[in-house]
């Protein structure tokens, strides 16, 4: 195969050293491909739902994160396989697109794999099944528009948004205060987003954690916190009314970009420049001090006798900030960012009513609050928790939540969940599947199946017996043609979604169902893999 | 078709019961190494590190011991740091929670093996730990109100977390002393201004506390040794050679005279420095960095007491204990503020000199002298005073208390076991699970003391029957006693601490059905 004869009888290289690769082919590569995007499934699937465990990751350095949202596993799972490279990916993109069901996405396109390897062993041709697969989404999709219902909110009828947050948060390790976060997170996002343009943007929304106190300590804050404190032990620790001057030039002697050399070769010129040297350091605090600054907020650091001018000119000021949280300061107090101490003025500072310093526990961490802020566009959720890895996964819990919400605002309609879409669009495709003639027919079925996967795994997880009580459902929601009944995973007794208040965005499942099966499609188009078999 | 692999070479992967069994022992593993320190007749033990010098630590306290161990286990990490977290929170209790946590782990196991499922474990758990949490909130005491109960509630806390560390023996000059220290801060936590000194030879018992200010450092050569009614600048400045900020000044010259004037030049700068600085009118000034000989000079013909390289804790706390500013620009003399204190004098403590400083103007910070027969013994005791000063400092603004000796757990135990009662449903045996942890924390303290525990928890046990009864395990007479006579107490927020951390992080683990290893970063052998 690697050589090949022109007409000339000449041999020609296809494949550069062959022997060192390893191929495979036709319906063996298909069927290796399917056992790799499988086997990732799997992994994820125990993580699925209210009930779902947890996975403990050690990284490369040792650091461990114990997480159940899919994406981060994924992610830091060391996936050296192809196709479950796809997977990973799959997963990042339901992440970006959508923040939440991250988990179910890969559940979801294992069993679409699944399937098709059964109608592969059937022998239908990889590219039919795919087509299959096209048209079930499709009407899966339109069949998910059509049961999904809206539901009205404004700024301070929010209850809805709020339990669709608790749903999401629910599979999470915070569930035990679940209504608590889910408000904190509706507030923050309601509070940065545009109504009028249906539009928020997560990045006013800053996440900070802090290890130590409980769970419940968790608060939002409106305003800004900063992981800093006063650059001099000796500055005031508490602000009102402060004005800031946001600056992004140090407190020290200028700097220029192009290269010189100042000589100094006589008592005189050494004595200018350290006069100079003096002024230009009571000129910077001078300009500061002249705007009617109270608050110097700078991304450099100060020289120590800047510093000690500063304190003695009583104008705190804070160090070594950030550029991102530079940003968002300048928004939520409404101030300019400043890069030069020349183009300060009075209107470029910005205004917050309180910014004190805070410490915690016995070790000395500070960190600075600055609140009742000119503009309150911008928010902090500042988490609490035992440890480390508690908080990181509160972090990751917090952000899927604030992008249910920020979705919701774009989107108001919600489909009802614990696998009860999921079994109304089986239902649904399942009746399709007749009226398509040819071999898609077959195809088709098969995705109403993969969909029922998820209610399955949803049962599994949560200690039910998983085929009598979907079948159970199924029957329910046929007989009564109503989509909202789900599986109980919380045994709270009923089956009515409505009831236990189990929502999920339409747009997240939609996303669901058109990415598992984009992936699915690929993986099955696919019949050639060559690939070097050690490096 | 089987997968040849999905991860990459050195990842490894534990699934389902394997990888709860890892997390498991793992996280046993670790509270069982810390068990034996538990209580006042807990154990020590010897960490070495495998840096350079193998230097040697003696230790009882659970954070030191962890932090110091090299574990590859992902759970026994997760103790590890609930355990850090506790003492940075708390600053004790962290033996406690590993310990806890550890029960409880070892008591799920249990049930998962009687075929529970994790989840209903964790609900159980929960509703545990919440009942718990207010059965000791329903006997905590608060004393807050009158100030020689306070006082009184405070010594007993402080001897209560010192006797079980070396400090036992003199545990209520101790605690006398971290009592009066924390008393001083007026109800900030920050400790920063409690400063230990430490120094081998003689006994511990004769640390003692200082009302002033301790520097270990030197008085200049020709300075004045003793100085009435100073008046200190606390200064942070370079005083080698004063350097040009400007950015790319060099000096570049073509004769011999001129390095000579330039020279002359920059002496005369720090010259000038150095009248700008006695311009404020002091006699004692103490600089973060160094001062040079030229510039010490100076000050020793002014009669002025220079102090330099004081490091940057030392230079914050004497600003806070003088009531001085730290200055850096010397140009304003009247408006900087100066530091006061009534006298610096040289003292001696065993071979060394230091510099007192008595009569400051602001009484907060204070200074503790820790003597002891050598530095391993030195670093326990600054380790345990540590651990009292925390727990006295959270306790001055919590100012809820219990009593101690496995009373707490007990009492919690005994509600836990009512709720179990009441519960229906497989989350009854979790509870009860619960229960039972806790009475392993008395357990463990008779059995470190030698007691026959079996005997003694059941009869605490009994006793606790009754409403209202202060029963623990009193370890010096090897009986169960009345705590509130021993006065035995300890903080609420300690214990609270301990509760809920170590069920979080039992509940994190329990709840992992897979463990994921990435391959280990590889590093290049700097060989």
């Amino acid at each position: 195969m690697a050589l090949a004869f022109d007409e000339y009888g000449r041999p020609f290289i296809i494949l550069r050293e062959q022997d060192q690769k390893t191929r495979l082919r036709g319906i063996d590569a298909q069927k290796a491909n399917i056992a790799a995007g499988k086997a990732v499934a799997r992994i994820l699937r125990s993580s699925l739902g209210p009930k779902g465990m947890d996975k403990m990751l050690q990284g490369p350095d040792g650091d461990v994160t114990i997480t159940n949202d899919g994406a981060t596993i994924l992610e830091q799972m060391d996936v050296d396989n192809q196709i479950a490279k796809l997977m990973v990916e799959l997963s990042r993109s339901q992440d970006y697109e959508i923040g939440d069901g991250t988990t179910g996405v890969v559940v979801m396109a294992g069993a679409l794999l699944e399937q098709a390897e059964r109608q592969l062993d059937r022998g239908i041709h990889p590219i039919r099944i795919a087509e299959g697969y096209e048209m079930a989404s499709r009407v899966a999709v339109e069949h998910l528009e059509r049961i999904s219902q809206k539901f009205e909110f404004d700024v301070n009828n929010y209850e809805p948004l709020v339990q669709t947050c608790m749903t999401t948060l629910s599979s999470k390790i915070v569930n035990r205060c679940k209504r608590s976060l889910a408000e904190i997170a509706v507030k923050a996002v309601l509070a940065v987003a545009d109504l009028e343009r249906r539009d928020v943007n997560l990045d006013l929304i800053k996440v900070e954690g802090k290890v130590g106190g409980n769970l419940e300590d968790t608060e939002l804050i409106y305003g800004i916190l900063v992981d800093k404190d006063m650059s001099h032990p000796q500055m005031p620790k508490q602000i009102e009314d402060a004005h800031i001057a946001i600056l992004t030039c140090p407190f020290e002697p200028p700097k220029p970009k192009t290269k010189h050399k100042v000589d100094i070769d006589t008592v005189e010129k050494f004595e200018t420049l350290r006069k100079q040297e003096q002024q230009y350091f009571d000129e910077m605090v001078q300009k500061c001090k002249d705007v009617g600054a109270t608050l110097v907020i700078c991304q450099w650091g100060f020289d120590d006798e800047a510093n000690h001018l500063l304190m003695h000119r009583n104008l705190p000021a804070v160090r070594w900030v950030g550029g991102v949280e530079l940003e968002l300061i300048a928004i939520a107090t409404g101030g300019r960012i400043v890069p030069r101490f020349q183009e300060l003025t009075p209107e470029k500072l910005g205004k917050a009513g309180m910014v004190r310093e805070k410490s915690f526990g016995t070790t000395k961490e500070r960190m600075l609050y600055i609140e009742h802020c000119a503009n309150s566009k911008a928010v902090t959720i500042f988490i609490r928790g035992g440890n480390k890895m508690m908080i990181e996964e509160t972090k990751r819990s917090i952000h899927d939540a604030l992008c249910v919400a920020r979705n919701l605002i774009r989107n108001k309609s919600i489909v009802y969940g614990g696998g009860a879409a999921e079994i109304a669009c089986s239902l649904a495709v399942d009746a399709a599947a007749d009226k398509y003639p040819g071999v898609e027919q077959y195809a088709i079925r098969a995705f109403a199946e993969a969909l029922d996967s998820v209610p399955m795994a949803l049962a599994e997880n949560s200690g039910l017996q998983p085929i009598e009580t979907l079948s159970a459902v199924k029957s329910q929601q046929l007989k009564e043609n109503i989509p909202f009944y789900g599986i109980d995973c919380n045994d709270v007794g009923t089956n009515d979604m409505r009831e236990q208040n189990v929502f999920e965005t339409l747009i997240g499942k939609q996303q669901q169902i058109l990415l598992a099966t984009q992936v699915v499609k690929m993986i099955l188009k696919i019949d050639d893999v060559i690939s070097n078999s050690e490096y | 078709m089987p997968i040849d692999k999905i991860f990459k070479d050195d990842a490894n992967e534990e699934k389902g019961e394997r990888a709860r069994m890892a997390s498991f022992i793992g996280a046993m593993a670790v509270a069982d190494l810390v068990k034996s320190t538990l209580g006042p007749k807990g154990m020590d033990k010897i960490l070495q590190s495998t840096g350079r010098g193998h230097s040697v630590t003696v230790t009882n306290d659970g954070a030191t011991i962890l932090k110091s161990l090299h574990i590859d286990n992902p759970a026994a990490k997760v103790l590890v740091d609930i355990s850090k977290v506790q003492d940075d929170e708390v600053g004790d209790g962290t033996t406690s929670v590993v310990v806890l946590a550890g029960e409880l782990l070892r008591e799920a196991e249990k049930l998962v093996t009687s075929k529970i499922h994790p989840m209903t474990i964790i609900a159980g758990y929960r509703m545990a730990a919440e009942c718990a949490r207010d059965a000791l909130l329903k006997r905590v005491m608060d004393n807050k109100e009158d100030a020689e109960k306070f006082r009184s509630d405070l010594m007993k806390i402080a001897m209560t977390t010192l006797c079980s560390k070396i400090l036992s023996q003199d545990k209520e000059h101790f605690a006398e002393m971290a009592v009066d220290a924390v008393f001083r801060l007026k109800g900030s936590t920050n400790l920063e201004a409690i400063q230990i000194i430490k120094k081998p030879g003689g006994s511990l018992r004769d640390s003692f506390l200082d009302e002033g200010f301790i520097l270990d450092k030197k008085i200049g050569i020709g300075q004045p040794k003793r100085i009435e009614n100073a008046k200190i600048l606390v200064a942070n400045t370079a005083m080698d050679t004063d350097k040009v900020k400007i950015y790319g000044a060099r000096v570049r010259v073509d004769s011999m005279t001129k390095v000579a004037e330039i020279e002359g030049a920059e002496k005369e700068k720090m010259k000038d420095k150095v009248n700008k600085i006695l311009a404020h009118g002091i006699n004692c000034f103490v600089n973060r960095q160094l001062i040079y000989n030229f510039p010490e000079e100076l000050f020793a013909d002014a009669g002025v007491l220079a102090i330099e390289h004081a490091d940057f804790e030392g230079i914050e706390r004497l600003g806070l204990v003088t009531g001085g500013e730290i200055a850096s620009t010397f140009d304003n003399p009247e408006s900087v503020k100066l530091g006061h204190c009534k006298l610096i004098e040289e003292i001696m403590i065993g071979e060394d000199k230091l510099i007192h400083f008595s009569g400051v103007a602001m009484g907060q910070a204070c200074s503790i002298v820790l003597r002891g027969a050598s530095h391993h013994v030195l670093d326990e005791a600054e380790r345990s005073l540590h651990d009292a000063l925390c727990v006295l400092s959270q306790t001055v603004n919590d100012s809820r208390v219990l009593l101690g000796g496995g009373w707490p757990e007990m009492v919690m135990a005994k509600e836990v076991d009512e709720l179990a009662r009441k519960t229906a449903g497989k989350k009854s045996h979790a509870i009860e699970a619960f229960s039972r942890a806790l009475v392993a924390i008395p357990t463990t303290i008779a059995d470190n003391a030698g007691l026959d525990s079996a005997e003694l928890v059941a009869q605490l046990r009994a006793e606790h029957h009754n409403q209202g009864c202060n029963a623990g395990i009193d370890v010096i007479s090897g009986a169960v006693g009345d705590m509130e006579e021993r006065g035995i107490y300890e903080a609420f927020k300690v214990k609270q601490a301990v509760l809920l951390s170590a069920t979080e992080a039992a509940e994190m683990i329990l709840r992992v059905d897979e463990i994921i290893t990435c391959a280990p970063r590889r590093r290049e052998d700097r060989m």
